[in-house]
């Protein structure tokens, strides 16, 4: 560098060159008196976007097909936005309720709790809450869905009573005629099925400031009607909650006595009447739905998990539970996921541990046997590869059990007394042998195209300087073979402890592994959030041995060929 | 001229073939969705046959049941609904409501009358679980015994399960507590309609499993319907629960030496939902399948391919025989009288609520 050409350059370039280069007193230049980083970097950069070109198909395609659905699957894990947009009332006011004393909650909460349910019963949002909560508290799923059938009810006492007082309060025009602006009146009028889309609902001025609540859900009706069921809200008679949200403004603060828009007459009886109308505890309505409503725990659980996001579903992946006092340890008879996972990784190092013991030599033999008969026998180590894994599991299986081939060999042998055959599946062993013939091939061929490469004149070296075969093995070959054992034991403890076919046909109870219970949980309990939580334990797991494996070993060390 | 003549016609041919298609309103093409095997072949020739001599229709199979649940909730997610009928229990017809993944259905509306004229609301009766379930099948899960290995006493009674010393060696029960604690409790003295009241309370679910612990040794657990067949063919156990379907080929098909326990087996029914987000043609076509599927005589024709009860009553009498093996059908119905003199209902709602506590349990009891 010092004895290159250097050149003093003008005052224009040389806060360039401060910046390109501090440390040298001047920039080099190129040919065409660019300096030479700069254009050097131009070429590199071009050299990058083609490269970037060339394999940005293959990305696209994995950040789409891959990354993406895994993202948003793990993201599951901690996603818990539909408590609160199911119950958005409720869990507001829940925030002021102290949950961790002895009592439930007030009317307030209870008429929230009916807003909710009401509009989540039309949107048939209630039952999918209800086997969300199911997983925190046994029982819920009923308590909706009951709860669903039959709050439609509750409100009917209001609906009765303005009804019965006249029959201007029955339809959905009249109640339109009151709610809603005339240019929105008009343009319904007008309106037929076969124009497509109705004009969205327009409040009348003024109403919202005299009838607040009944605005509010006559507001949430119209937008439902709309576009959820896509009816002529016109003509539709409006919902029972309406009627007790007006009771509750006629017998509130705002007095209706100035008003002289539409209905004005009818507003004012109603106005009068309403003050004696019979009416609704709503606590005690839902507890005469179900007793559960003044139960604690209910509530309990539903403000502990309303937050938007929730570490419930990994609590509950590390046998705890989010309680009102913080996460606890669940009862002994309920923690199963820490056995899983100590489980699966044990199970899957001793995998990896045979499929060494019986790799390795398989691998020298073919590594040194000549080409033509080593490609023979390779076959052979690939013909489990073209076998569907259900079969070779399958085969195991009759392989394996007590009146399987193994066993009625044995018997006959006289090994083993016919009235005590081995259990040799439905059992860890099972998982074990099973797993280890299926994951072999994965261990062999690095080993294989490890070993290729590895001069046999070494051997013939350290053994003519008076090493003994073993020697010559161990601290000559073996050293050299290590980066093949590397590399396949990745490949095959990866592979193992994802696993789950092999080890539901074959593992019985004590052989089975963390991600069958992970299927479980997505195709079964539909309990999605806590097995993308498993599922992101597991991932993490990984990546943390292979970051040991990495500081230990070093992954340089690892060669697939 | 010639140009401007072609593509009048062609317009017009156009405009006549989308008014045909709309005056049909239904899909000409159809996604069905069930279990596989002898179960989709006995729909495939009492419903699906029939179904497109009579329409044309062109119906096209799906083996996707055993993870339709999970499939619905993400082809849902996805917004593009692929499949037009699914064939699931009732158990999953019940969560599928739940999660507003199936379609509400008003029986006496959609479904056919019966036969002798009763309303398909009166027909199904009970057996109309939830709101979005069509029920088509009875099937009961009962326990099959080696007749050669029981020695002279052959079992008669649930319990036998729970009994070592009478009937020593393995037997196999499904890999889920469903089933499997109702049984241990009734063995452990229960009265039969107590069994859901002990099993809510936490001492109740001990008492099942330490129960069950009591044969945990000699326990093979399966998860595939095939697995207890096999194992009973092969005589790794002496006896074993499975579905009663499965036990019938295994018996008379197969010609093993293996005999129904009827006693206590647990009825539970299989039928038909129609997922949300489908197009109206396509909901039309569905409900249109759904209708002629279900009515007296497809439901009754079923039987004669496969041993599952149909679920209409006025089906019942219509049971004839077996269309290969030639036998009458209705001694192997679990529906029969004389299977059917002590039995359980699958309890619906009780499990949609405590299969996730009691499973939980259950698995933790498995692997400690």
């Amino acid at each position: 560098m010092s004895d290159a050409p250097t050149v003093q350059t003008a005052a224009s370039s040389a806060a360039e060159a401060r910046a390109a280069d501090a440390a040298h007193t001047g920039p080099m230049l190129a040919a065409d008196g660019t300096p030479l980083k700069k254009s050097l970097n131009r070429a590199l950069r071009l050299q990058k976007v083609r490269a970037l070109a060339l394999i940005g198909p293959l990305l696209i395609f994995v950040l789409v097909t891959f990354i993406a659905p895994i993202a948003d699957m793990l993201f599951r894990s901690v996603e818990n936005e539909i408590v609160s947009n199911t119950l958005p009332r409720t869990t507001d006011m829940l925030a002021e309720w102290d949950a961790k004393g002895t009592e439930f909650p007030q009317e307030p909460i209870f008429e929230a709790l009916y807003d909710d349910m009401f509009f989540a019963k039309e949107a048939k949002l209630h039952t999918r809450l209800g086997s969300r909560l199911n997983y925190e508290l046994t029982g819920v799923s009923s308590l909706f869905r009951k709860t669903g059938r039959k709050v439609d009810d509750m409100g009917e006492v209001y609906q009765d009573q303005f009804e019965d007082l006249d029959d201007f309060w029955k339809t959905g025009e009249n109640w339109n005629s009151l709610m809603a602006s005339d240019g929105w009146l008009v343009a319904m009028d007008g309106w037929k099925k076969s124009d497509g889309k109705q004009p969205p609902f327009e409040l009348r001025e003024g109403i919202a400031e005299m009838l607040p609540a009944t605005t509010e859900t006559y507001v949430r009706f119209a937008d439902f009607i709309q576009n959820q069921d896509e009816d002529n809200l016109y003509k539709k008679d409006p919902w029972a909650i309406v009627y007790s949200s007006l009771h509750a403004d006629l017998t509130g603060q705002n007095s209706v006595a100035s008003y002289t828009g539409p209905a004005a007459a009818e507003l004012k009886a109603a106005a009068a009447a309403a003050p004696a109308f019979e009416t609704v505890n709503f606590s005690e309505a839902f507890r005469d739905i179900d007793k559960d409503w003044h139960a604690l725990d209910v509530w309990q659980t539903i403000k502990v998990y309303s937050p938007k996001y929730t570490s419930g579903y990994f609590l509950n992946a590390v046998d705890m539970q989010k309680s009102v006092d913080g996460p606890e340890l669940r009862p002994e008879n309920e923690r199963i996921y820490g056995i899983l996972f100590w489980r699966t990784i044990v199970m899957s190092v001793v995998i990896t541990g045979s499929c060494i013991l019986l790799g390795y030599p398989v691998a020298w033999i073919l590594a040194n046997l000549p080409v033509r008969q080593a490609n023979l026998l390779l076959i052979l180590v690939l013909l489990p590869f073209w076998t569907s894994l259900l079969v070779r599991t399958s085969a195991w299986k009759v392989m394996l059990q007590q009146e399987g081939v193994i066993n009625d060999t044995l018997v006959w042998l006289g090994l083993v007394a016919t009235d005590d055959r081995l259990a040799l599946i439905n059992n860890q062993t099972g998982t074990i042998i099973a797993m280890t013939h299926i994951l072999l091939p994965f261990m062999i061929l690095p080993l294989y195209s490890v070993m290729q490469t590895i001069q046999p004149s070494y051997l013939r070296a350290a053994k003519s300087l008076g090493a003994t075969n073993w020697t010559a093995f161990w601290r000559v070959y073996f050293p050299q073979s290590i980066p093949g054992i590397g590399a396949g034991s990745i490949l095959v403890f990866i592979l193992a402890i994802g696993y789950y076919i092999t080890p539901a046909i074959v593992g019985g109870t004590s052989g089975t592994f963390i991600s069958n219970r992970i299927a479980y949980h997505i195709s079964s309990s539909l309990n999605w959030g806590l097995g993308a939580a498993l599922g992101a334990i597991l991932l993490a797991a990984v990546l943390l041995l292979y970051y040991a494996y990495d500081k230990i070993v070093g992954i340089d060390n690892v060669k697939l060929g | 001229m010639n140009l401007t003549k072609t593509l009048m016609t062609s317009t017009a041919l156009t405009v006549a073939a989308s008014m045909s298609f709309a005056e049909s309103h239904m899909a000409n093409e159809m996604t069905i969705v069930s279990w596989g095997g002898a179960y989709s072949n006995s729909q495939q020739k009492a419903y699906h046959d029939p179904y497109m001599e009579k329409t044309g229709v062109k119906i096209i199979n799906d083996e996707s049941s055993n993870e339709a649940v999970a499939k619905l909730r993400a082809m849902n997610e996805a917004g593009n609904v692929t499949w037009d009928v699914v064939d699931v229990v009732a158990a999953d017809a019940l969560r599928l409501c739940d999660e507003g993944l199936a379609m509400e259905i008003d029986p006496d509306e959609m479904l056919a009358d019966g036969d002798d004229g009763s309303k398909a609301s009166d027909d199904f009766g009970d057996l109309l679980v939830g709101d979005c379930f069509i029920p088509q099948i009875v099937y009961s899960t009962t326990v099959g015994y080696r007749t050669d290995l029981v020695g002279d006493k052959a079992p008669t009674d649930i319990c036998a399960l729970f009994d070592l010393e009478a009937y020593p060696g393995k037997r196999s029960l499904e890999k889920r507590p469903i089933n499997n604690m109702e049984w241990a409790l009734l063995c452990d003295g229960v009265a039969k309609d107590e069994v859901y009241d002990v099993l809510e309370t936490a001492e109740g679910q001990q008492q099942a499993l330490d129960k069950l612990a009591t044969i945990k040794d000699n326990v093979v657990w399966w998860s595939a319907g095939a697995d207890t067949p096999q194992l009973l063919a092969d005589g790794e156990v002496i006896m074993g629960s499975t579905y009663n379907g499965r036990l019938f080929s295994l018996i008379e098909e197969q010609n093993q030496p293996v005999a129904m326990l009827w006693d206590a087996q647990v009825f539970d029914l299989d039928g038909w939902i129609i997922p949300t987000g489908l197009t109206d043609e396509r909901k039309a076509r569905a409900l249109d399948y759904i209708m002629f599927a279900t009515d007296t005589k497809r439901l009754a024709d079923q039987a004669k391919y496969i041993a599952y009860g149909p679920a209409r009553k006025s089906s019942a009498p219509l049971v004839d025989k077996h269309a290969e093996l030639g036998i009458d059908m209705a001694p192997h119905m679990p529906t029969d009288p004389e299977n059917a003199k002590n039995t359980f209902l699958y309890n619906y709602e009780f499990w949609a609520d405590y299969r996730d506590d009691i499973d939980a349990k259950f698995q933790a009891w498995l692997v400690q």
